[in-house]
Formats: C-alpha cells, structure tokens, sequence
C-alpha cells in the first residue's frame, strides 16, 4: 500500500506535528536537562557545559552554508556516528554541532572534522562573526533583490579569522535578507544586509486582469501610489490595469506580492544596503533595531567585492575602537552616529535620513552634537 | 540533464568558508537535477536578477500550508527546475537530531526531491528545498507513514514555532522550552496546517532575556525566560574570578587582549541599573532595582545564577519592517508561570485571548502586531484583560490627546446645547 491518486484520501495520515525532542537528545543531555551549573569556551568552537551531577558535555561547533546537500547532512551522520553516538544538532544561526561526554572523546572528533578539508570549520562562539543568517536569494526566490548564498560565502570567507577566533569586543551577528520582505528578519542584527530594489514597478498589462485582484493590489501600497487605471495591452485593447505615481514609490515591493504582474527586479537597480547597530539580546541595553549607514552598493557577482570590503571595514573600525562587551550599536551610540560616519570612513547622504514613518524620532533635537569632518565647512 | 559550465560560480568554490558550489556538484554527481540548479544559479548570477516565477499554489490535500510553489522561468534551458517547489518539515524542538531519523529523511528527498536542503529555514523549519507538483503527495504519504513526520506551515496561519534549546544544555534556561514548543505544536496543528488568521502569526520560545531565538526580533507572541526573586550569588566564586581563577564570559573573550578580569569595570559599572557593589571582598545586588538584563550572569556563569522562581514575560508583536517599519515585541505580561504540569493552561488562555481579538479585527495581511498599533496599547491591553501598569511604556504620553471614554466623565457626553445657550450667549 502506498498513495493511490485515484483514492487521495484513503489512509491518508495527517497533523502529527514534530518529532518528539526526547528521542533525539544525546544521553548526557537527556540526563541532565535542568541540572546544568556553568558552561565554559575553552577554545573558539568548543564548549564544555557541566551540570551538578558531575556530568560534561562538550560541544564543538561548526559552520554551515545552511544550503546543504542530502550527500553532506549524510556525512554529518557519518561524523556524529563515529564520534557522537549518532547525536547531533544545528543552532538556530546554521551552525551544526558535535556533543561528546567525556574530555577524551574530543581531540579525535575535532581531528576528524578538520581532516575534511573547508567542509567543517569550527568556531562560531564567545566574541567572534559566528554564521550568517539569510535567505534565499536567487536559488529559490522569486522577490529577491539580491543572491544570498553566494554574498554569505563571499563574506564569511573575508572574515573567516574572526570566525574561528574570540578577539572582538562582543559577538558580531551578521544577517542577510535578499529583499525588503526580510525573511531574513535583519531588523535586529549588528551588521545587516539587506537586497534593495531601486526602479518601481512596471505593469503587465496582459497579464494583469488574469493575475491580480486589482483592489489588493491597489491596498499593498503604504504610500497609495498605485491607483486603478484604465490601460492598453499590446493588442491596444482597453483593460482595467492600475498606474504607479513613481515619484512615491520606496520600492518595498509589496505590490509585487500582491500582484505578479507588477515586478520590480532589475539588474542595474538592485543592490544591496548595509545596516548596522541592531541586536536582540537585553543584555545591558533594550534590542535595537539595525540602522542604515550605507544605502545601496551594487550587485557584483560572484563576489560582491563591495559588500565584502564595506562589512569587512566597519567590523575592523568597532574591533578597533569599541570596549570590551559593546556591541556594535552600543559603540555606535557611545561614541555618536556622526563619529561611527568619520571613524568607519563612510559617506553620509540623505538616505540615511529617515523620511519614512516616525521618521522625527530620530531627528536630532538637541545643541549636544559632535563635530567632524561633516561639519568642517561651519567651523574651518 | 546536462552540466552545464559555470565560470561564475565556480569562483565560490575557492576560499575558506564551506562552499555550497561544490556541495552541489557533488551532489548533482547522484542528482543530475542539480546540474540545472547550479545552471539557472549561474544564469542569475550572469543576469543579475531572478529567474523564479511569481508564486504557484501547490499543497498536498487538506493542508494550506508547508509547501511554497516555485517554477522556473526558463524550464527549456533547465528543465531540473522546471518545478522547485519547497517542502517545510517541522523540526524537533532545538534542532536535536538522530543520526537515523536524518538518514531516513535524507533517503526520503533522494527518492522524492532535488537533493538540497536548508538546514534550517528562517522560522526554523528544515527546508528541502525543490520536488515537483507530482511528487508532493508520494513525499507527504512516506514522511507521515515512514517517519511518522509532518509538513510546518506557510501562509496565514501559525508558523512553525521554535525555541531555544532552554534547560537541555542551558543553565540559564527559565522553563523548559523545549516541551512547551513540543507542546503547543501539537496542541495547535490546525492553526498550523489550514490557514484562517489575517496573516501569519508565530510563537518563539526563549529561555532567558539573552533570547538566543530572538523571539523579541521576530514572533508575535515571545515568550522569553526570567525571574521573580533574587540572583542566586556564589561569593566564592565571586572571588575566583576577581583572582583571574575562571576566565570571565564563559571564556567568551579568551583571545582578545583584554588584560586581567575587573570586577568593576566589566560588571558593576556595565549594570544598567547601578544596583551592584561590593562589600569588602562580597558583591552585592539590589535585587529590587534589578531589571534581570543577563549581563552580570554572563560575565560570571558560574558566580550568578537567575533566581529560583523563575518563569517567563510575554511580548507581543514583533515583525520585520514590511511595511510600516519593523517592531519589536511589546511586554504584556510581565510574569507568567511556565509548567508542564497544568499543560501550559495559562499561557494557552492568553493565546486565544489575542487570537480570538485578531481574527475579527485583523485586516488582511495585517500582523498584530500593526493591530496593536493601529487600536492603541490601552485598547489592546483591555482586550487582554492586562491591567495597565508603568511596565508596559518606555515613558508617559508627551502629548495631550487623551481618548477619554463616556462612562469616564462625570455627566457623559450628552449635553443640551440649548440650555447651554441660555447661560451662554453664542
């Protein structure tokens, strides 16, 4: 017995939900859930965590590129079969690690995972760049603005040192989301990079009557640019269509969502912005939202060198600069926005302006300001 | 399916970092399907710009989420992917695995899909990324009644919640993430599987306020570990690390060049609240202006500990910016108990608190957490039926426009303009 297209429903099977957890912890783990003490990084990527029993569990954690084949998940079973009594897990950035319980075990695990050439790199903990969190980009979306794969690969290969080492003043969460929709949710991260879109939308007139609720399309607007329209299609028939006043689009590309006969894509007018600032943990300061500081860099297959230098920059200039413990949007706001501009050597334009909603929350309305090259013209 | 030449790809092959180029090379060596991944990849990368269609509703019968349509827009070059569509299988809690159960799913994709995964989606889903409408069915039937598995959701409806992996391997952790996330999945797999919110809606469950799923960043409904009595001190190992005994941050600093561990200056001072000092050689907290931040226990795991009432604090509305800009989640209730024992009645009741509001007035496509914004706090908190308390704002209203309610004003609102008028000349 098996499906039978002919009979859907017989014996179909239906919301059973997860596995259960329980039969997937290593014994360790099972055993001392709720009893642990104190964990402690010993080196960059492995952990040991000690409960109250007396148990350890030491942990080595590795990068990803989270894009993985069945042919590689099934050579992380070969490695947690020899060393990890077929136990392992990912952490919730696509790293995927290794546990043990005893010292003994973890020279040969790390051995192993080393003898592998790139496959397997281990670090990712304390104060380093652990893995990226992103999206899809153009190996499986139809929104992007951007790849994902390739510029995540591009970038953890510049910054690999950091990666695999504990020298930063905090741990630096870097994010990728391929466009505005951020899957990716980049809203929060000490370094975020986001696909941006620059050209409005242009409008199927063929396809759109078939295609789109023309209503929901006119609705996805935050700014009300799209308007319902008479239009021509190419065989110069009358259609009900939409327009898009162009001078109030902000290319999020909800209306896209909405209506497919609405793409916005375009090879020059894609690209890239950086954020930065943002973080989700409570520790010592309230989360942050990430804040833009470059607004587009353009799309440059396979490598994205610009991507790559402006990150690569600005986590040099926090390294070199924040105290110990800051975050990137803690340094940020110690030292000013306008000193983060001077000191990371980055053009300020007006797009780093906000003139959206709330924007006047982030106006400044105080004297208490710090001068810079920005101000030169006023003070020379 | 033929290989197709890829001189742009190739070049992230090279580098430290592991590369999915050749990953999938060397899977497209068993799954020649994946020549024509790699082909339309390099397609976008020459192109610079997509080449996935718009949507395409695929599903298997009676669910309304868990598969994401996707076809190529140039099936004739690369008809590998002439169907794409994505799989979302929902993860055990905190992503711990059996070798066998991955080997078993991993035989599963070999025989229905492309071979490519996600490990693991954004919302936490392991992703198996590419099968064709025709084998939708043929996987869901082996996943169900071979791995006793299921699909996690996609759409309207409740996504796929995740958590940290909380007391399995935390010390920190306030409430066992893992079983309420086991639970509530299970509780819920019709909200899951068959759409019917205004849009979608997701629970994160983080074991403390370091809330390593960043359920504040990104779910409507938080639900992050903390405490209600004091941190629990060891003053000798308080000591041990002011003597440089035990490395500060868990060894989290280890090879910068930080010099010797400060008790003052790395922990006291860095108190948001200033409610630590030291007494002689014992540190002391004020645990009443305490705000449970997590700095100090991370800096000294094994000195501070969270208290031992411990439970969790629920926020609500968090989303990424699309489209009136992103939000975090907003404290609702400031502590909640968090026990298996009662089946987690209480946070179940405030659930359907929110969902049974949102469902009516939600818009389409509307998160609620852009309700909340779009009624107010002291609306929504009402309908939560939450006291208001100063916890609930940063600061107090600045400007005066107060809605103030009929039954709120001594008299009502009705009044006679014509009696009005006799005491009142216009």
């Amino acid at each position: 017995m098996g499906y039978d297209p002919n009979n859907p429903m017989e014996g179909r099977i239906s919301d059973l939900g997860p596995p259960y957890y329980g039969d997937f912890l290593p014994p360790v783990i099972k055993e001392n859930k709720g009893k642990w003490l104190y964990h402690e990084i010993l080196e960059p990527g492995i952990t040991v965590h000690v409960s109250e029993t007396g148990a350890e569990c030491y942990t080595v954690r590795c990068g990803t590129a989270r894009l993985m084949s069945i042919e590689h998940i099934r050579e992380i079973c070969d490695i947690a079969d020899a060393h990890c009594d077929g136990y392992l897990r990912f952490t919730t950035r696509n790293n995927v690690e290794f546990m043990v319980d005893s010292k003994d075990k973890v020279q040969a695990l790390v051995d192993d995972l080393k003898s592998r050439g790139n496959k397997f790199p281990i670090g990712g903990t304390g104060a380093c760049v652990t893995n990226i969190v992103h999206t899809q980009g153009w190996v499986h979306c139809h929104t992007p603005a951007t790849d994902a794969s390739g510029p995540v690969k591009a970038v953890m290969d510049e910054l690999f040192e950091y990666f695999g080492s504990m020298k930063l003043p905090a741990q630096v969460r870097i994010a990728l989301a391929c466009c505005l929709n951020m899957c990716g949710a980049v809203h929060a991260s000490d370094i975020a990079l986001l696909g941006v879109h620059r050209k409005p939308p242009m409008i199927d007139h063929d396809r759109i009557t078939g295609v789109c609720e023309l209503p929901l399309a006119v609705a996805a607007c935050p700014l009300g640019a799209v308007k319902p329209a008479k239009a021509k299609n190419s065989k110069g028939e009358d259609v009900k269509s939409v327009k898009v006043n162009n001078d109030r689009c902000m290319f999020c590309g909800n209306c896209y969502t909405m209506c497919p006969a609405m793409p916005l894509a375009d090879p020059e007018g894609d690209g890239m912005a950086i954020l930065v600032g943002g973080k989700v943990s409570n520790s010592k300061s309230a989360p942050k939202f990430s804040k833009m500081v470059i607004p587009f860099l353009p799309n440059n297959p396979p490598r994205w060198p610009e991507v790559v230098d402006a990150v690569k920059n600005i986590l040099e200039v926090y390294a070199k600069n924040a105290n110990k413990y800051e975050r990137v949007g803690e340094w940020a706001e110690r030292i000013g926005w306008e000193k983060f501009f001077e000191l990371c050597d980055i053009p300020f334009t007006d797009k780093c302006v906000d003139d959206y909603r709330l924007a006047y929350d982030t106006w400044r309305t105080t004297t208490q300001f710090k001068y810079t090259s920005a101000t030169a013209s006023y003070t020379g | 399916m033929a290989k197709h030449d890829t001189p742009l790809l190739d070049e992230l092959e090279k580098g430290p970092w592991p590369s999915f180029v050749s990953d999938m090379k060397r899977q497209a060596e068993t799954k020649p399907e994946c020549w024509d991944i790699l082909g339309q990849l390099e397609l976008s990368y020459k192109d610079k710009i997509t080449h996935w269609k718009h949507g395409g509703i695929v599903g298997v019968f009676g669910y309304g989420g868990g598969i994401v349509g996707r076809y190529s827009d140039v099936p004739e070059q690369f008809p590998g992917v002439e169907h794409f569509h994505t799989v979302r299988v929902n993860q055990p809690s905190s992503k711990y695995y059996t070798t066998k159960n991955l080997r078993q799913l991993m035989d599963l994709w070999e025989k229905h899909g492309s071979g490519m995964t996600n490990m693991h989606g954004s919302t936490g889903d392991i992703i198996l990324l590419g099968t064709r409408t025709e084998n939708l069915e043929l996987f869901f039937w082996d996943l169900t009644h071979e791995m006793g598995q299921d699909l996690g959701g996609s759409g309207s409806n409740l996504r796929t919640p995740a958590c940290c992996l909380g007391q399995s391997r935390c010390e920190w952790a306030c409430y066992d993430t893992q079983e309420i996330c086991h639970k509530l999945t299970l509780h819920y797999q019709d909200e899951i599987h068959r759409p019917a919110f205004p849009y979608k809606f997701k629970f994160k469950f983080s074991g403390c306020p370091n809330d390593c799923v960043a359920a504040i960043a990104r779910s409507d409904f938080a639900v992050i570990g903390t405490w209600k009595d004091d941190i629990q001190i060891d003053q000798e190992a308080v000591k041990a690390y002011m003597n440089g005994e035990y490395p500060s941050n868990g060894g989290a600093h280890r090879d910068g060049d930080w010099g010797p561990f400060d008790i003052t200056k790395e922990v006291i001072n860095l108190c948001p609240t200033n409610c630590m000092s030291m007494e002689g050689d014992e540190l002391k907290i004020d645990n009443a202006e305490c705000t449970r931040c997590m700095h100090c226990i991370n800096v000294m795991p094994r000195a501070l500990r969270p208290g031992k009432e411990k439970g969790a604090t629920i926020c609500m509305g968090a989303k990424a910016p699309i489209l009136d800009g992103a939000q975090f989640a907003t404290m609702v209730i400031p502590f909640i108990e968090v026990s298996a024992d009662n089946d987690f009645e209480n946070v179940i009741d405030v659930i359907e608190t929110v969902w049974d509001w949102w469902m009516e007035v939600g818009k389409n496509r509307e998160r609620v957490g852009e309700t909340m914004q779009r009624v107010g706090l002291p609306t929504f908190l009402s309908v939560m039926n939450v006291k208001h308390m100063p916890q609930h704002i940063k600061e107090p209203r600045s400007n005066p426009y107060v809605f103030w309610k009929d039954e709120e004003v001594p008299g009502g609102f009705e009044r006679d303009i014509v009696e009005f008028r006799k005491r009142h000349a216009a």
